[in-house]
């Protein structure tokens, strides 16, 4: 009996029967087990119907060389899209129970048990951040900087692979914690020392602990990566000043990555220290000091917060200053804040532990340099709404959503400027009200600004426009549904109610709380309305297609091409001479000209590296968590040994003739001859092939 | 970007892209930007566990204590050792630029790795004798810290030497190509960061702890 | 002719480094071995000591130069200089003001 233990010990760790769902459901069959079942049902119904799907319709090989492998900057950032819109639906459902458990459980125990309740908090959080936040910013970017700044790819496609896949391994973990075992329930920040051995000895940190570290791993490596894009792979003649605004977003906001996510590689990889190793970093005995976590965990947080919207001003930039019909108004005035935000980001890290007990001079210090952020946001707001100011402004779906974004963010940034008060804030700390200010923060700077910018740029990934009837019924959802769910929240946190709370006692918080849920009930159905936009924008594709490529009459280089654009990206390398460049070619005559000659073009050739590397590294951390160490070897084993059997390849490119690629453009050419140029106003018409009609100066 | 050559850590360590199209020296500089974009992040990876090391400075919790731990000469042989790799690698550098044979890069690779694998095992040796003298990770927050930045230290050092040899079986198998070349390069910044790291370890570490 | 050719000019650079490494070394380690001066003094020598021969490697042994094709590298190593500054500064005034109100 003994042996069989050892054997089974040996075999799955610390992985028991009781470990899933299914079976504590029926040993105890509350409300709370039966619904962690039911995700747990989810994912694992989901998974065999994917791949069954998948191999019904025999996809596997296509899915495997076209997407999986593929080292295409343009397909990475699809897929990193994807990823992001499965973790947001799962992020989005959980946040719509903790709103029906908070509404129904006022001075009553409700759905769910108080460890469900924190596992969905965190998990909601943790994955926002890390797996919806950070994977659509880096799909966009991926997928758009590289065609505005006229280049073929990333700087280093192959490592954007290990990226991708790094994220997609540490959401397959998340994934994996509703099946087997449980998350952490010690909120997204993981503060020890709750989240140390001595109070939690379960699985949950340690899930939590792996799938930050995959995730900030493949941050690092994206920042790295986008950096150096910008810096060295601009198209001749595309000079700092003539970048567009996404662009240099994009740049900045690589630059948090790279310095901004190592202290929370060390925060997390210290904690497993402690957990793992029995150090004591963080631990109440023998030295540890668990405020240096907290330094360290907001060192990264807070630039953090600006890695997430930086990205959407810039989309915000793109889509104004297109669907404006002007040029975006002080672009010089634009660059220098968003530098200076990215710098500033670096000085305010203490206004999230205002509370933790500094003296009042440092408190007030950082106090005033939060505020200071301010004006740099705020001068982004004058410009934006300068661009429209006498422009011809089209109210399409990202328009709306960037007007949306404007009243709110303001709005939101008003409440932040009354927390970075360090008397306030220790009035509200913990509070809803501190929930309703980044929420108020991040949906609009940070959802607004991606869903704005997948309508933006889906025509030009696939090729056919979103439905304009189901986008704006989307953008009702989302904007009456974030109104309903988070200003009650600042009413209740004034009143006293604090965050991550599984259950009130006070009855008048109740008519508060409801409409919350009815607010987020509303964003649920926003997130359904942008799936079924999908599917019906699929169906009738065949009257949106926009071959030629240019359909909102743009400015930037990635107008300029195709949609779907080739492999390539560009038959010939463009020649910028000046700001919005494509703009000014299509005004002087000079777009949809063929080249004098064409050149072979290499392209990286697919890998399988990636993925192995990536789903090698998440097997490692899920053997760590349950400790099954002979996954854990194997698993950093095979990660280690693809990396360095990749390095021994030499044959890695792979060679598109110029033939094919003088072919393609011209056949592309004599489409765009036949297409009828289409004035603004009819761009949402089916006329819209892509082609804008040109309006001399 | 002005398309110059002149890129000083290229032209020193000898990647010879001066005649080669465009788009092949862009690639160059880039990759070498990138590695140098990831040893920036490497360092304030490093200035954070140094940080920490300094505010554990006396979270000994009444177990062992540094000054009477270290060991002096130790120290100063480990970081004469590791100098002195530093300089050897600058010779395969050196090499790579001036000499047509591939024997001489990989002559003095084997010197540096010797080098390297020798402080390594002086490290491990200290680090022996201190969990000999009950001053391991456990016992208290100071050493966790302590154990935690020269061990990260460590641990670089030896993905250097596993680099090193490998490094030395592609020069065997593909000569020097541009790869072998940009991977030289690279493995070089590694190393010599490695130093300047180290430098910082002794000065802060081992020197600031035996001042007491 | 011998002293000017190509192989001795990118020696100089290493050899040059490597002796400031040997000096600025046993100057530390001396400093800390025959015990001088009063331990506060010491450390600070010590301290000014390193950041000379961070800078010595950088430039000998790294080629980090002033030079207008070097810019990228200056820039990125300065920003990352400053960024080390706040987030090493910052942490240790946050973590001792908390130790010394706890005190």
């Amino acid at each position: 009996m003994n042996n069989a233990m050892g054997f089974w010990h040996i075999l799955f760790g610390r992985l028991t029967w009781e470990s899933l769902p299914f079976v504590k459901a029926w040993l105890d069959p509350t409300v709370s087990e039966i619904i962690a079942a039911g995700a747990g049902g989810i994912v694992v119904l989901g998974a065999i119907a994917t791949f069954g799907l998948i191999t019904l319709f025999g996809k596997w090989r296509y899915i495997w060389t076209e997407w999986m492998t593929s080292l295409d900057h343009k397909k990475i950032g699809i897929m990193y899209m994807i990823l992001a819109v499965i973790m947001l639906s799962r992020a989005l459902i959980e946040a719509v129970l903790m709103r029906v458990q908070q509404a129904v459980a006022i001075n009553n125990p409700g759905l769910l048990s108080p460890d469900h309740f924190g596992q969905l908090f965190t998990t909601h959080g943790t994955i926002m951040i890390f797996f919806v936040g950070m994977p659509l910013l880096t799909g966009l970017i991926n997928f758009a900087m590289p065609l505005q700044i006229g280049a073929r790819d990333v700087a280093f496609p192959y490592m954007n692979s290990i990226s991708l896949w790094m994220t997609v391994g540490g959401g397959i973990l998340l994934m994996a914690s509703l099946v087997f075992g449980e998350f952490s329930t010690g909120g997204w920040s993981g503060y020890p020392p709750y989240t140390e051995l001595a109070f939690n000895g379960g699985v949950g940190p340690d899930y939590w602990i792996w799938a930050v570290t995959l995730s900030s791993l493949g941050a690092m490596m994206t920042g790295i990566n986008f950096a150096v894009t910008v810096y060295k792979l601009r198209s001749p003649g595309m000079r700092w000043m003539r970048l567009p605004l996404f662009t240099w977003t994009a740049f900045c906001t690589a630059i948090l990555m790279i310095f901004a996510v190592p202290p929370l590689t060390i925060a997390t990889l210290l904690l497993a220290a402690d957990r793992y190793l029995g150090m004591h970093f963080f631990t109440n005995a023998l030295g540890g000091n668990m405020m240096n976590f907290v330094n360290l965990f907001w060192l990264f947080g807070h630039p953090e917060v600006y890695i997430l919207i930086l990205p959407a001003f810039g989309i915000f930039s793109e889509v104004v200053s297109t669907f404006s019909a002007k040029v975006l108004y002080g672009y010089t005035s634009l660059v220098i804040a968003t530098m200076a935000i990215a710098l500033l980001s670096f000085t305010v890290w203490l206004h999230h532990f205002f509370t933790m007990g500094q003296s009042a001079p440092v408190n007030a210090v950082f106090g005033i340099a939060t505020m200071a952020i301010g004006i740099p946001t705020g001068v982004k707001i004058y410009n934006w709404i300068w661009t429209m100011f006498r422009g011809e402004v089209r109210f399409t779906t990202p328009m709306l959503f960037s007007l949306a974004f404007m009243v709110t963010f303001v709005i939101g940034g008003m409440s932040g400027i009354i927390l970075a008060t360090p008397p306030v804030d220790f009035m509200v700390h913990n509070t809803l009200f501190l929930v309703a200010h980044f929420h108020n923060m991040l949906i609009p700077g940070m959802l607004y600004g991606m869903i704005a910018g997948y309508y933006y740029w889906f025509p030009k990934a696939f090729g056919f426009r979103l439905s304009e009837t189901w986008g704006r019924i989307a953008f009702v959802c989302w904007v009456v549904g974030f109104y309903l769910a988070f200003t009650p929240l600042y009413v209740l946190g004034l009143a006293g109610a604090p965050r991550r709370t599984q259950e009130f006692f006070d009855p008048s918080f109740r008519p508060w709380l409801i409409i919350a849920l009815l607010g987020a009930l509303l964003i649920a159905a926003g997130l359904a309305a942008l799936f079924i936009q999908l599917w019906v924008s699929i169906k009738q594709r065949d009257t949106t297609r926009v071959p030629v490529g240019d359909p909102w009459d743009a400015r930037g280089l990635e107008w300029s091409i195709p949609a779907p654009p080739p492999d390539y990206n560009f038959a010939v390398l463009p020649q910028v001479g000046r700001r919005d460049a494509f703009y000014w070619r299509k005004q002087n005559n000079g777009a949809y000209k063929p080249a004098d000659h064409y050149r072979d073009i290499e392209v990286p050739k697919n890998s399988m590296c990636g993925v192995l590397v990536g789903l090698a590294a998440a097997a490692c951390f899920f053997g760590l968590v349950w400790h099954i160490w002979w996954l854990a070897f194997c698993g950093s084993a095979l990660t280690i040994g693809t990396i360095i059997t990749r390095s021994f390849m030499r044959d890695v490119v792979r060679t598109i003739p110029a033939a094919e690629v003088e072919a393609l453009d011209r056949r592309w050419l004599e489409t765009a001859a036949a297409a009828l140029p289409v004035p603004r106003q009819l761009e949402l018409t089916p006329e819209n092939e892509g082609l804008a009609r040109c309006q001399p100066k | 970007m002005s398309a110059e050559i002149t890129d000083p850590e290229l032209l020193q360590a000898g990647l010879n892209v001066a005649a080669e199209p465009r788009e092949v020296r862009e690639h160059a500089e880039s990759d070498v930007l990138g590695f140098w974009v990831f040893l920036m992040s490497d360092a304030v990876i490093f200035a954070l566990l140094f940080s920490i090391y300094g505010t554990m400075g006396n979270a000994t919790a009444g177990g062992p204590v540094p000054q009477h731990e270290f060991k002096f000469h130790s120290a100063f042989w480990e970081t004469a050792l590791l100098l002195t790799s530093s300089f050897s690698y600058g010779m395969v550098s050196l090499s790579l630029k001036h000499t047509r044979h591939r024997i001489w890069p990989a002559l003095w690779l084997g010197v540096t790795f010797c080098l390297g694998a020798g402080f390594l095992i002086m490290e491990v040796r200290d680090f022996l004798t201190l969990f000999h003298d009950g001053a391991t990770p456990e016992r208290s927050g100071y050493f966790s810290s302590f154990f935690v930045l020269v061990g990260t230290h460590g641990c670089h050092v030896f993905s250097g030497l596993i680099w090193i040899v490998l490094m030395g079986i592609q020069i065997a198998m593909f000569g020097l190509d541009q790869r072998t070349r940009l991977n030289l390069i690279r493995l070089g910044l590694f190393w010599h960061f490695l130093d300047i790291i180290w430098v910082v370890i002794f000065s802060v570490v081992y020197l600031g702890a035996l001042i007491k | 002719m011998k002293i000017s050719s190509p192989l001795t000019r990118d020696f100089a650079p290493y050899f040059i480094g490597y002796l400031l490494a040997i000096v600025l070394t046993g100057c530390a380690f001396s400093c800390v071995y025959f015990r001088l001066l009063p331990p506060g003094l010491t450390f600070t020598i010590v301290l000014g000591l390193a950041l000379i021969q961070v800078i010595v490697h950088m430039l000998c042994f790294l080629h980090v130069s002033l030079q207008r094709s070097a810019r990228a590298n200056l820039q990125l190593l300065i920003f990352s200089a400053v960024i080390i500054m706040l987030m090493v500064g910052g942490t240790l005034v946050i973590l001792f003001n908390e130790r010394a109100r706890m005190m």
